[in-house]
């Protein structure tokens, strides 16, 4: 019945493409939230009256920001390609998708990452420093657990366009469920399997977004 | 115990200075329940902030138990505000806490291991009251029980000195009752020196020994409350005086009650009284006179009731006479005739 509907479809490739889909997505995410707090903490830090207050390290941390945020994430893979070649070796498959995807969202992160540091009590802070805690014991066990459900919503909402992302970078040959749609259904004019893909990206979204409120909601006790 | 001496707090802006704390000269002794009070604008959030260096002073020296607070580093005034403890007018508790782990924060901070840190937070939440809310969240809990955890968390690390920001400004009246008992209550169970800044005079009359009046980042007057409240000498200080005693014109109204033909009027004045609550009961049993009372106005202070009542006494004049003699054997003050001058 299934084979008659979707006669091109062969389960076993799909299921590659989604394992690879699953494997660029969730690695760019753990990079992100890596590199996207850490930006984000500068930023927020290094503002005026921040811990760290510091205008020229603010400077070019937002600069820094704001010039990835601006290139188009396909022009960003292109000039990524170098790069991606020296530390991979290849600029081909789900592993040289992942510089690419990383560099293209934390920038995107950290802004929310800022965010969601603002938005912690400043009181709250300030109640800290009035117990003598040091600026780490401040950023690990105020700010970041005071912006978790921020923080969480944020990856969420990055995680989705990195889901996104992947299928783009699946068109210059990185793999997974996009470029599967592209190369196997689009270029074949087999559009059933781009139906099937289409479907299953959009299922993953839905799983994320899912996983993703649940756990801010969880995590959320104001 | 803390000890400020020439304390200057200035904000600099592009037209002019903010001065925000000028020239602040104060000692505040052992044990001692100290208020601060002003308007809003008149510096006393400022000059708690600079207390522990949540704000940098401009200019001057904070003593606080012997050390020079304003001369510390980095290192060693953290150290030195694990012992000055915090509360706030809006409680800044961590949400994501819970009232224990909330309490236990500063204990974290002081590098208490655990096993000592559990215990602590258990004799904290018994002292404040909180015995079976442990586990609940800050978002579950009513204003009142939010500043007891606050308090809780500000005695973890045994401090000497507790600093209170406005710490009943956001609580309804019966609360703040409350909490201002725990605090007069930690203060003689615990000897704390405390410093609280409000903007409510019977905040200061309900607890504090003595009391500092701030208009525009000065003293304007200092003294124990009672003093304060008998003779208040600035303008300012007078208006915080009538938030609790009322207009002192309206007593001019009295002048209104010239119609008693016969008989004396007499204001009698309450100072630091304690002993002689039944005074106008005893008058009566004792003397032939009929005490009625017109007005006034009698409030507790830590130190005992101040006020005043003006009295109406009928009878023959050597009974009033000696009623009135008898009256001034006792700590009250009489004023007879009051409306003669």
């Amino acid at each position: 019945m299934l084979s008659e509907l979707f006669p091109n479809v062969k389960m076993e490739d799909i299921w590659t493409a989604i394992g690879e889909t699953f494997y660029m997505t969730l690695i760019s995410v753990a990079g992100t939230i890596v590199l996207g707090v850490l930006l984000g903490l500068l930023l927020f830090l290094t503002a005026r009256g921040g811990l760290w207050q510091n205008k020229i390290l603010n400077f070019f941390a937002a600069a820094l920001v704001n010039i990835f945020r601006a290139i188009p994430f396909i022009i960003l893979i292109l000039l990524l390609f170098p790069f991606t070649d020296f530390l991979i070796g290849t600029i081909r498959g789900p592993k040289a998708a992942l510089p690419a995807l990383i560099i293209g969202s934390a920038p995107f992160y950290a802004r929310l990452v800022e965010i969601g540091l603002k938005e912690v009590d400043k009181g709250v802070v300030e109640a800290a420093k009035a117990m003598g805690a040091k600026t780490h014991t401040i950023i690990f066990k105020v700010l970041l657990p005071e912006s978790m459900p921020a923080l969480v919503s944020g990856i969420t909402v990055t995680a989705i366009a990195l889901i996104g992302y992947t299928a783009v970078a699946g068109v210059i040959g990185a793999g997974g469920l996009g470029d599967f749609a592209y190369f196997y259904g689009f270029q074949r004019r087999e559009f059933d399997v781009v139906f099937i893909c289409t479907v299953l990206i959009v299922v993953i979204v839905f799983i994320f977004q899912f996983i993703g409120d649940y756990i801010a909601n969880k995590l959320d006790k104001r | 115990m803390i000890s400020i001496k020439g304390l200057k707090k200035v904000y600099p802006a592009k037209h002019q200075d903010v001065l925000a704390v000028d020239n602040l000269n104060l000692e505040v002794s052992k044990g001692e329940i100290f208020g601060v009070i002003g308007y809003s604008g008149a510096g006393k959030s400022t000059f708690i902030r600079l207390l522990n260096r949540l704000e940098e002073p401009t200019e001057g020296q904070i003593y606080i138990d012997g050390k020079e607070i304003s001369a510390m580093g980095k290192q060693q005034l953290r150290k030195s505000r694990q012992e000055i403890g915090m509360i706030f007018q809006h409680f800044n508790l961590l949400w994501s806490r819970t009232v224990r782990d909330n309490i236990a924060f500063p204990l974290e901070i002081a590098g208490i291991p655990k096993g000592k840190r559990r215990a602590r937070v258990e004799e904290l939440i018994d002292l404040v009251g909180l015995k079976g809310r442990e586990d609940a969240y800050p978002s579950q809990l009513s204003g009142g029980q939010k500043q007891r955890v606050g308090i809780a968390r500000a005695l973890a690390n045994n401090p000497k000195v507790l600093l209170c920001d406005e710490a009943t400004s956001a609580l309804d009246p019966d609360t703040t009752d409350a909490i201002l008992r725990l605090l007069v209550d930690i203060n003689e169970k615990l000897g704390l020196t405390i410093i609280l800044i409000t903007h409510e005079m019977h905040v200061i009359r309900k607890i504090c020994h003595r009391v500092a009046v701030m208009e525009s980042g000065r003293v304007a007057e200092q003294g124990d409350v009672l003093d304060v409240f008998l003779h208040p000498k600035q303008p300012v200080t007078k208006r915080f005086v009538e938030q609790v005693m009322g207009d002192r014109d309206q007593e001019e109204s009295l002048h209104l009650l010239e119609n008693y033909q016969s008989g004396q009027v007499v204001r009698l004045h309450f100072v630091g009284e304690t002993t002689n609550q039944a005074l106008i009961s005893q008058v009566s049993k004792r003397f032939d006179v009929a005490v009625n009372i017109l007005q006034g106005k009698v409030t507790q202070t830590q130190k005992g009731a101040y006020g005043t009542l003006f009295v109406h006494m009928d009878g023959s004049a050597e009974e009033i006479a000696r009623a009135i003699a008898f009256i001034k054997t006792t700590s009250v003050e009489v004023e007879v005739d009051p409306n003669a001058e």
